[in-house]
C-alpha cells in the first residue's frame, strides 16, 4: 500500500511539473508556432511571473517588500499582466526587426530580470530568495487562510486543524494537480479557438508570406507584438504555478537557462510547433524523459560506486547531470534536422491565403 | 554550320512548383549580340537565370558551345566562362572599385593584373575611381563597374539583366555603346531589355518572349521594324 | 590633478575597461563575422570561448606536468586549432543542414550547440572554478617607474600588457587579411550580397570555412585573455560574455570588423566606468548590474539606429 501510495505521487508530481511546462511551451507555441517569433528569454517572464505572484500572496516579510497576503488568484493575474508588460516593451523595440535581434534581446532580457532579481535584495531578498510561497489547496491548512475570511466562515480554527489533520498530509497533491491540468486544457482550449479564429489565420498567413500580408494591409507589427504579449502572459502564469509548486524560488538555479527556456524549446519542437496538442504532449514527454532519466542515472551511479569505490559518487552525480542535458540538446539537434515538424506537426487551418496564391513570383 | 554559343532548348522551368517558361528556345551566336524583349512577367529574367542554374529546369536543355551545362550550379557554369550582371544589386557596395574586379576574377585568378589594365582601358571612367567604394558611385557607373567585373573572366558569353533599368538617358546612351565595345573585343552578349527600341538597334538578332514562349524572332532592325511588335512594346519607345 | 583623479581613474577604471573591452572587441569580431557572412546570430561563440580557454589550460596543464611551463599565448595557438576544427564540425554537422532553410532555425541549432557545448565542457572539467594562474598580479614595475617619474604613475600588470598586445596584433592581422588577401576581400564581398557573391562565382563554402578560421582564432585569444585577466576558469563564463559581444557587433554595425572593435572597447569601458563614482561617493550604478549597461547600450540602438554606427546590415 505504501509503495503505490508513493508510485501514485510520483506520477501525481510528473502531472504537476509536466503540466506547468506544459503551459509554458503552449505560450511559446503562441510566440513562435503562431507568429514565428524567437524568444531566448523565456526564462525571464517565468521569472517575472513568479516573483510577482510570490511577492503579492506571502504573507508578511522581513526580508523582502511585502508580502501582501492578497488571494492566490490575484497573484496569478498580476503575475500574468506583469509579464506581459515587459513582453509588450521588448515587443515594441525589436518586432520590426529581423528575428535574430528578437532572439538576442530576449536572452538579454531573461539575464537583467535576474539581475534585477539578484541586485535589488530589499525587494526581492536577493540570491536567499522568497519562501512559503502559498501553494493552491495546500494554503487551505495555513492557519493564516483558516483564521481569516472566507474560511473563517465555514468553521472555527479548531474544525479546521481537526480537519486537515484528519487528511493524509499529501491531500492537496492530487487537487493540484488536478488543478493545473485543468488550466493547461483552458489555455488549450483557449488557444484552438483562436487559432481558428480570423486572428490565427491572420498570423499564419503573416508568417508564411510577409511582405503578402504587408501588401495586403495588415498590421503585420501589431500581430507580431499582440502574439508575444499573449505567450508571455501565459508564461507569466506558468511561473506563478511554478512557483507554487516549489513554494521556495530564489534568481540563480530556480531559473537557470538551460533548464527553463532550453527544456522548452525542446519540447515545443518535439511535440511540433504550432500544434497546440502537440506543445501539450511534448511537454510531457520530455519531462517525464527527463524525470525518468534522473532515477535512471542516480540508480547507475549507485550501482558503479559500489563496484568502484575510488569514484566519488557526489561528483558522478553532478557529471551526469551535465551529461543528460548534453544528451537533451543533441537530442533537439536530431529532431531539429530529421523530423522539423515534431510528434505531431502542425495543421494549418483553412487560410484565406491559398486562394490567393496563384501569382507566383515573376520573372522580372 | 557553326555551332551556337549559348542555346536554350526548348525549356521548360520555373520556382518551386510554379512554371514560369513554358517553352523557350533560343541561341546566342559568336561574336553576336541577341536581345530579349517583352512584357513584365513574361519570363525575361527567369530565362537568363535558368542558364545560371537558379531554378528548376524542367524539361529542355541549356548548351555551352555544343556542351550541356543544364542544372549546373552557378559557380560551376561561371567557371565555364558565362558571366552574368544581375538587374540590381549587381555590384559589392562596400569594396571598391578595383575589389570588385577582382571579386569578378575569383574564377580565373592568374593574370589580374592585365586584365584589370584592359578594364580601364575599355572603362577609362572607372581607372580614376578604382579606390573609391562601388557604393558610392552613380547608377551608370555601377552599371559600368557591374559589367567590367563580369568580363574579368575571359568571359565566353555575357549575359546582361536589364542594364539601362532606372538609367537617364545620358547613361543608357553610353551603356549601349559600351555593348557594342564589348562586342568589339569579341565577347558575345544576351541582354534582357525594356528599353526595346533601343536594345533592338543595338542588337544583331532579337527575341520576342510572351507568356514564357518566344513569339517572335528576327533581326534586331527587322523587329524593330515590325509594326506589330512595335504597337505590343515599342510604343512611345520611353 | 593626476593625484586627486586621474590615478583612481586610469587605474582602476580606465584601464580595466580597456581591457575587458578588448576581450568583448575580439568575442565580437567573430560574432559580426559570422552574422554577416553566415547571416545568423551565433548563440554558441561564448561557448566557444569558453572551451578555447579551457583547451589552453589544459594543454598548459599537460606540457606543465611533463615540465614544459608555456605561457598562456603560446598554448593559446594549439587550442585554437582545435577550436578551429570545433567550429569546423559544428558548422558541417548542426549548421550546414539549414544554410538553404529560414534563418532563424540556423540561430536555434546555435542556441542548441550552446548548451551542448557548455555540458561538454562541464562534463569533462567539472561545473567548479579552476584557477588559471595562481597568485596575485603585481604592476609592472619598469612602467610604473618609467610613468611615475613624469608625474603619471600607471599601474598595469603585465597579464593587461599582454593583452593589449595580443588584440593589437589580431586586429592588425585582421585588416590585412580583409584589405590585401583575395580571401578576406572575398569575404567582405559575401558580407556585403551572399547572392551576388554566387553568381559572381566566389567559392561561398572556402569563404565560410575562412570565417570560422578566422572568428576562432579571435574566440580563443579572447576566451584566454578573459582568463588571463580573471586568472578563473568558469563554465558559465561563456555565457555572461554573450551579451555584451553582442551589444558590441549591434554598436558596430553587423558585418563590419572595425565596428565590433570600436564596439567592444566602448562597451568594455561604459561597463567598468559606469562604476565610478562620477556623482558623490558612491559607484554610479551598482557593479552587479554592469552587464545591465550592455543590454542598455543595445536596446538604445536596436531603437535609434539598429544599423550601428558604422552602417552595418540591418535586416
Amino acid at each position: 500500500m505504501e509503495a503505490y501510495t508513493g508510485y501514485f505521487l510520483y506520477i501525481l508530481s510528473l502531472l504537476t511539473v509536466g503540466g506547468i511546462y506544459a503551459i509554458f511551451a503552449l505560450g511559446l507555441n503562441v510566440q513562435w508556432g503562431f507568429a514565428g517569433l524567437f524568444n531566448a528569454g523565456i526564462v525571464g517572464f517565468a521569472a517575472v511571473g513568479a516573483y510577482t505572484y510570490a511577492l503579492l500572496t506571502t504573507a508578511e516579510s522581513p526580508f523582502h517588500i511585502g508580502g501582501f497576503g492578497l488571494p492566490l488568484p490575484v497573484g496569478m493575474a498580476v503575475a500574468m499582466a506583469m509579464s506581459a508588460l515587459i513582453a509588450g516593451i521588448i515587443g515594441l523595440i525589436c518586432i520590426r526587426l529581423r528575428s535574430d535581434y528578437l532572439a538576442i534581446a530576449t536572452i538579454g532580457i531573461g539575464e537583467i530580470i535576474k539581475l534585477i532579481l539578484k541586485n535589488e535584495t530589499d525587494i526581492t531578498n536577493g540570491p536567499r530568495g522568497i519562501n512559503k510561497i502559498p501553494r493552491a489547496w495546500e494554503h487551505f491548512s495555513e492557519e493564516r487562510f483558516y483564521t481569516s475570511w472566507p474560511m473563517s466562515w465555514f468553521g472555527t480554527p479548531e474544525n479546521w486543524e481537526a480537519f486537515f489533520d484528519g487528511l493524509p498530509n499529501w491531500y492537496w497533491q492530487p487537487l493540484f494537480a488536478g488543478t493545473i491540468v485543468l488550466v493547461v486544457f483552458i489555455i488549450y482550449k483557449m488557444l484552438e479557438r483562436a487559432r481558428l479564429s480570423p486572428w490565427g489565420r491572420m498570423m499564419t498567413a503573416i508568417r508564411e508570406n510577409e511582405p503578402a500580408s504587408r501588401a495586403a494591409g495588415k498590421d503585420v507589427t501589431r500581430r507580431r507584438i499582440e502574439a508575444f504579449v499573449i505567450g508571455a502572459a501565459i508564461m507569466g502564469l506558468g511561473g506563478a504555478l511554478f512557483a507554487q509548486h516549489l513554494r521556495l524560488i530564489e534568481p540563480t538555479n530556480t531559473f537557470d537557462p538551460s533548464k527553463v527556456t532550453f527544456l522548452v524549446w525542446v519540447m515545443l519542437i518535439a511535440g511540433g510547433s504550432g500544434n497546440n496538442k502537440g506543445a501539450i504532449l511534448g511537454a510531457y514527454l520530455i519531462w517525464t524523459i527527463w524525470s525518468a532519466s534522473e532515477l535512471l542515472i542516480s540508480g547507475g551511479i549507485a550501482l558503479i560506486s559500489s563496484t568502484f569505490d575510488t569514484l566519488d559518487p557526489s561528483i558522478l552525480a553532478t557529471r551526469a547531470g551535465f551529461l543528460r542535458m548534453m544528451l537533451i540538446g543533441i537530442l533537439m539537434q536530431v529532431i531539429l534536422q530529421r523530423y522539423p515538424g515534431g510528434i505531431l506537426p502542425e495543421v494549418r487551418p483553412a487560410s484565406p491565403k491559398a486562394t490567393k496564391t496563384t501569382a507566383g513570383p515573376t520573372g522580372d | 554550320m557553326t555551332t551556337p554559343v549559348l542555346s536554350l532548348n526548348n525549356l521548360k522551368a520555373g520556382y518551386g512548383q510554379t512554371e514560369i517558361l513554358h517553352d523557350l528556345s533560343m541561341h546566342v551566336m559568336p561574336n553576336e549580340i541577341v536581345a530579349i524583349i517583352g512584357p513584365n512577367g513574361a519570363g525575361k529574367s527567369t530565362a537568363m537565370k535558368s542558364v545560371l542554374g537558379l531554378l528548376n529546369i524542367r524539361e529542355g536543355s541549356v548548351e555551352l558551345n555544343g556542351e550541356a551545362i543544364t542544372d549546373t550550379p552557378a559557380q560551376k557554369v561561371i567557371e565555364k566562362g558565362i558571366s552574368y550582371v544581375p538587374q540590381t544589386n549587381n555590384v559589392f557596395v562596400n569594396l571598391s572599385v578595383q575589389e570588385n574586379l577582382e571579386m569578378g576574377a575569383w574564377t580565373r585568378p592568374h593574370g589580374v593584373e592585365d586584365r584589370l589594365a584592359e578594364m580601364y582601358d575599355l572603362f577609362p571612367d572607372l581607372s580614376e575611381k578604382r579606390g573609391q567604394a562601388a557604393g558610392s558611385l552613380s547608377g551608370g557607373q555601377r552599371q559600368m563597374v557591374a559589367m567590367a567585373k563580369a568580363l574579368m573572366v575571359d568571359a565566353k558569353i555575357l549575359l546582361l539583366d536589364e542594364p539601362t533599368a532606372g538609367l537617364s538617358p545620358k547613361y543608357r546612351g553610353e551603356i549601349f555603346s559600351t555593348i557594342q565595345k564589348i562586342k568589339e573585343t569579341g565577347v558575345p552578349i544576351l541582354i534582357v531589355e525594356q528599353n526595346a527600341k533601343q536594345a533592338l538597334g543595338v542588337s544583331d538578332r532579337g527575341y520576342v518572349l510572351v507568356d514564357g514562349a518566344n513569339r517572335h524572332e528576327g533581326t534586331g532592325a527587322g523587329l524593330a521594324a515590325d509594326p506589330e511588335i512595335a504597337r505590343m512594346f515599342l510604343g512611345g519607345g520611353h | 590633478m593626476w593625484d586627486a583623479f586621474g590615478f583612481e581613474f586610469v587605474n582602476f577604471y580606465f584601464i580595466p575597461g580597456l581591457v575587458l573591452g578588448c576581450i568583448y572587441a575580439l568575442g565580437a569580431i567573430g560574432i559580426t563575422l559570422t552574422f554577416g557572412i553566415l547571416r545568423f546570430a551565433n548563440f554558441a561563440h561564448g561557448e566557444i570561448m569558453m572551451s578555447g580557454a579551457y583547451l589552453t589550460w589544459t594543454i598548459m596543464a599537460i606540457l606543465g606536468a611533463a615540465g614544459l611551463a608555456l605561457h598562456p599565448l603560446v598554448a593559446l595557438i594549439p587550442a585554437s586549432v582545435l577550436v578551429i576544427v570545433l567550429f569546423l564540425a559544428t558548422d558541417r554537422f548542426f549548421y550546414k543542414p539549414f544554410r538553404k532553410a529560414d534563418t532563424i532555425k540556423v540561430v536555434m541549432a546555435s542556441f542548441g550547440m550552446m548548451l551542448i557545448i557548455r555540458s561538454a565542457v562541464q562534463v569533462i572539467w567539472g561545473p567548479n572554478q579552476i584557477t588559471f594562474v595562481p597568485g596575485i598580479a603585481k604592476p609592472n614595475p619598469t612602467l610604473q617607474a618609467l610613468t611615475g617619474d613624469i608625474g603619471m604613475m600607471i599601474l598595469m600588470p603585465n597579464k593587461h600588457i599582454w593583452i593589449f598586445a595580443g588584440t593589437i596584433v589580431l586586429v592588425v592581422a585582421l585588416g590585412y587579411l580583409l584589405n590585401r588577401t583575395r580571401i578576406g576581400k572575398a569575404m567582405r564581398a559575401v558580407s556585403d550580397s551572399p547572392d551576388l557573391a554566387h553568381v559572381t562565382g566566389i567559392n561561398v563554402d572556402m569563404v565560410i570555412r575562412a570565417t570560422w578560421i578566422v572568428g576562432g582564432i579571435c574566440a580563443t585569444a579572447a576566451g584566454v585573455f578573459l582568463v588571463m585577466d580573471t586568472q578563473m576558469l568558469e563554465t558559465t563564463m561563456g555565457f555572461r560574455m554573450l551579451l555584451p559581444m553582442f551589444a558590441a557587433a549591434i554598436l558596430g554595425g553587423i558585418g563590419k570588423p572595425y565596428g565590433a572593435v570600436f564596439g567592444g572597447l566602448v562597451i568594455g569601458l561604459a561597463e567598468e566606468l559606469s562604476a565610478y563614482p562620477w556623482i558623490g561617493d558612491a559607484p554610479l550604478l551598482s557593479p552587479g548590474y554592469k552587464t545591465g549597461v550592455a543590454f542598455a547600450i543595445m536596446v538604445i540602438m536596436l531603437i535609434v539606429r539598429p544599423q550601428g554606427l558604422f552602417k552595418g546590415r540591418s535586416f
